[in-house]
């Protein structure tokens, strides 16, 4: 269970990034937060794990206010996926799934039958990627791996970050699929930041829209095609359907 | 073989090892000071400019200047520490710029990941920041490899042995041979070490055991070798039970020109001859040695009257010699306790020497006559003469405001004159070149200049002590300027190592005996 109640985020004496922001995400639910670039997304994303401080407000996680516990320990505890994926150049796949197992001090005998475990959840073949280094994987084998890391401390939290705006649409297309089953299977609680209409209605239980830093709707898919309730997110809902009839228009 | 090589391999094992922990340990202090610092700076954007452009501003300082300021800084202290501590900050700077660069060129999204997974700031340090900049640092630490090694040559100065002796001495005697040994086996020495720190680096990129372990292998049989000669040092020495000096150990300097070498080593087998054990420290700058000698960090050299009658007393008028000599061993004394054992019987004074053919042609026998003449003429001279309270004495008695001077290495002076590149220089009238070159030596109606009695100074801490000083008693007035100008030409002129003059000169002090 995730909380935000009134949490804002203002960097000097500038207007604030985020402003007053409230929501809710239960156990095993999928929450989107979609909106363009300068939205207050991905901020809102970070002051989760605590990456950035929040000016006010509060957030908590299985009911503890974060800014109570160690940032350190904090992070540990929720996984991340990064944009950009972010992988440890230097580390090859298996050290970099279990930074965080190494971090929380398991023995190695554990991290390695996690790492396998884990490759095998992302569809990798263990024997195969175990030992290659970041840079001898595609696109979507690095973004795979980037859900290993964030899941291989079993955290009952996962925040995700654009994770498929970086790859080619076929790609994104299995990803995303695979990611989806992966989150229902582990019942896992997952935040993740979209700009992508289509991706934030197939994949959420609930979409949270933001514009200039404020929450705009909180609803679930249906709820908000059936009801966009804001001329701004009435527009961006029709962008998909816009799109689509263009395309049908192109046909023979 | 030569003897000449002869010499220069015998100084080789001493020389390399002294070099060797010179810039071993100045490098290893530097790293370790820098890697750190460089650390903690790239924290702050402001912190990490304030601190490479004080490492900047120390880089700009030349290197001779920065050892000469750390035997000041350190109350005259010479020898190992002031060129240390000169070499270890010289060696600060690309290590330092090459760790903030090379954190600062660290992917953000790869920090932030480190952030993510929850890593400590400092086990991102560790873990994330400093692997991806090792590459950019260590290239830091092999260019202040090469920098520290060929800069130490130049510690020679302030008293640290270093391969800089061979460049040193071989440019004041005129023996090539040895400059070249010197820069051959300094460049050897930065290549070995440059190519070992690269071992070192592609092992840890490639986590490759085996490569790693013989750089380190490499590296511990370099600096092991190196400092072997220092830790079984060997001292000239001869254990003659009962002779006069036995048991006791004596440092000599030497300034940095030929005359003060072949004392120095004629003075050195003596007392090694009366069972003394004696170090040497030669080519040390006037200040640097006497400092040395009052802080009794050397213990006995040869040095000038005028000269010390001007820069220690600061005395400008002339005096009769008796009275100067007298002058200057009471202010020695009373002032800084060194002792003087007595006159060796000649005089090393500056002196205007012209070719003999333009003298001629210019109707010029003295000093007075060069300032009349129709072009201005040149005159060249060693540029720490240009800096002494003597050349603005003769150039107001005589009005020689309108000569150009030319600062040169002494050694190069004579053969400037001779081959008419200046017009006057300002010799030592003990040089042999004088006479071989068929220069003119001007005549000084005014006494401008002070007399240069060579004289033998004993550190405070040897003053009283009266078998040292009965031994070097046995010197006084042994040696007149024929005989010493005779001595310096046949090394500056017919290539001989001072050594050899040196033999040369005991043997004829033995005779008139």
């Amino acid at each position: 269970m995730l909380s935000l109640t009134n949490v804002s985020k203002s960097y000097d004496d500038r207007d604030p990034v985020v402003d007053q922001v409230s929501f809710a995400a239960n156990v095993g639910e999928l929450v989107v937060i979609l909106g363009e670039s300068g939205s207050g997304k991905t901020t809102t994303l970070k002051m989760i794990n605590r990456l950035i401080a929040p000016s006010s407000g509060v957030i908590r996680v299985n009911g503890q206010d974060t800014s109570t516990v160690d940032p350190v320990i904090l992070r540990r505890s929720i996984g991340y996926v990064f944009q950009g994926v972010g992988l440890f150049p230097h580390m090859n796949v298996a050290q970099n799934i279990g930074i965080t197992p190494s971090l929380l001090g398991w023995t190695s005998n554990r991290i390695a039958h996690t790492v396998d475990r884990l490759l095998e959840l992302v569809r990798l073949n263990p024997a195969d990627y175990r030992l290659r280094m970041p840079f001898e994987l595609s696109g979507g084998q690095q973004q795979r791996v980037g859900f290993a890391r964030a899941l291989a401390a079993e955290p009952s939290i996962l925040l995700l970050d654009e994770p498929f705006g970086a790859l080619d649409l076929i790609t994104r297309y299995e990803v995303r699929h695979d990611f989806q089953k992966l989150q229902e299977e582990l019942g896992l609680t997952a935040i993740m930041v979209s700009h992508d209409v289509t991706e934030a209605l197939l994949l959420a239980d609930r979409v949270i829209v933001m514009r200039n830093g404020r929450v705009l709707r909180d609803a679930t898919p249906d709820d908000l095609v059936a009801d966009p309730g804001d001329p701004y997110v009435a527009r961006l809902i029709e962008m998909p359907r816009a799109q689509a009839r263009f395309v049908e228009a192109l046909a023979p | 073989m030569s003897s000449n090589l002869t010499e220069l391999l015998a100084q080789l094992p001493a020389l390399l090892g002294g070099h060797l922990l010179l810039s071993a340990s100045a490098l290893l202090t530097g790293i370790l000071f820098s890697i750190p610092l460089g650390l903690a700076a790239s924290g702050s954007r402001r912190l990490s400019s304030t601190v490479l452009a004080a490492a900047g501003v120390i880089q700009t300082i030349p290197g001779l200047a920065l050892l000469a300021l750390m035997v000041a800084a350190l109350g005259g202290t010479i020898g190992f520490m002031p060129a240390y501590l000169a070499l270890a900050l010289y060696s600060v700077l690309p290590v330092l710029r090459n760790t903030v660069t090379g954190i600062a060129g660290v992917d953000p999204t790869v920090i932030e990941a480190a952030d993510g997974v929850g890593m400590t700031k400092w086990q991102r340090m560790m873990q994330v920041e400093l692997p991806l900049a090792a590459p950019v640092i260590i290239a830091g630490i092999r260019t202040s490899t090469v920098w520290v090694v060929g800069t130490a040559t130049l510690s020679t100065p302030v008293g640290a042995p270093s391969l800089g002796n061979y460049i040193f001495a071989g440019l004041q005697t005129r023996n090539t041979l040895s400059v070249v040994f010197g820069c051959v086996f300094a460049a050897l020495l930065a290549i070995a070490l440059d190519q070992l720190v690269r071992l070192a680096e592609n092992a840890v990129r490639h986590r490759n055991k085996s490569r790693g372990l013989l750089a380190i292998i490499g590296l511990a049989l370099l600096i092991g070798g190196g400092l072997m000669p220092l830790v079984f040092k060997h001292h000239s020495q001869s254990n003659f039970p009962g002779a006069p000096l036995a048991g006791m150990e004596i440092t000599i300097g030497a300034k940095t020109f030929t005359e003060q070498y072949i004392l120095a080593e004629a003075l050195a087998e003596d007392l090694v001859n009366n069972g003394a054990k004696v170090n040497r420290l030669d080519n040390l700058g006037s200040a640097v040695l006497f400092d040395a000698l009052a802080a009794d960090e050397v213990d006995l050299y040869v040095d000038y009257a005028g000269t010390l009658w001007t820069t220690i007393l600061k005395r400008s008028e002339p005096a009769v010699q008796a009275q100067m000599l007298a002058e200057v061993t009471d202010h020695l004394s009373s002032n800084f306790g060194i002792g003087i054992v007595g006159r060796l019987g000649f005089e090393n004074a500056y002196a205007f020497a012209m070719g003999r053919i333009s003298a001629n042609r210019l109707g010029i026998e003295s000093i007075g006559e060069l300032a009349n003449q129709p072009t201005a003429l040149t005159i060249g001279g060693d540029p720490e003469f240009f800096a002494r309270p003597e050349w603005s004495r003769v150039r107001d008695i005589y009005g020689l405001e309108a000569l150009g001077t030319r600062g040169m290495d002494s050694t190069f002076m004579y053969g400037a004159v001779r081959d008419g590149a200046v017009d006057v220089i300002t010799a030592y009238t003990t040089d042999g070149r004088i006479d071989a070159f068929d220069l003119v030596v001007l005549d000084d109606p005014k006494q401008a200049f002070p007399s240069y009695d060579a004289i033998l100074l004993v550190s405070p801490q040897l003053t009283g002590n009266t078998a040292f000083t009965s031994v070097l008693g046995k010197w006084i007035g042994t040696i007149d300027t024929a005989l010493m100008r005779e001595a310096n030409g046949q090394v500056d002129l017919d290539g001989a190592t001072p050594k050899q003059a040196a033999a040369f000169l005991r043997a004829r002090i033995d005779a008139a005996r």
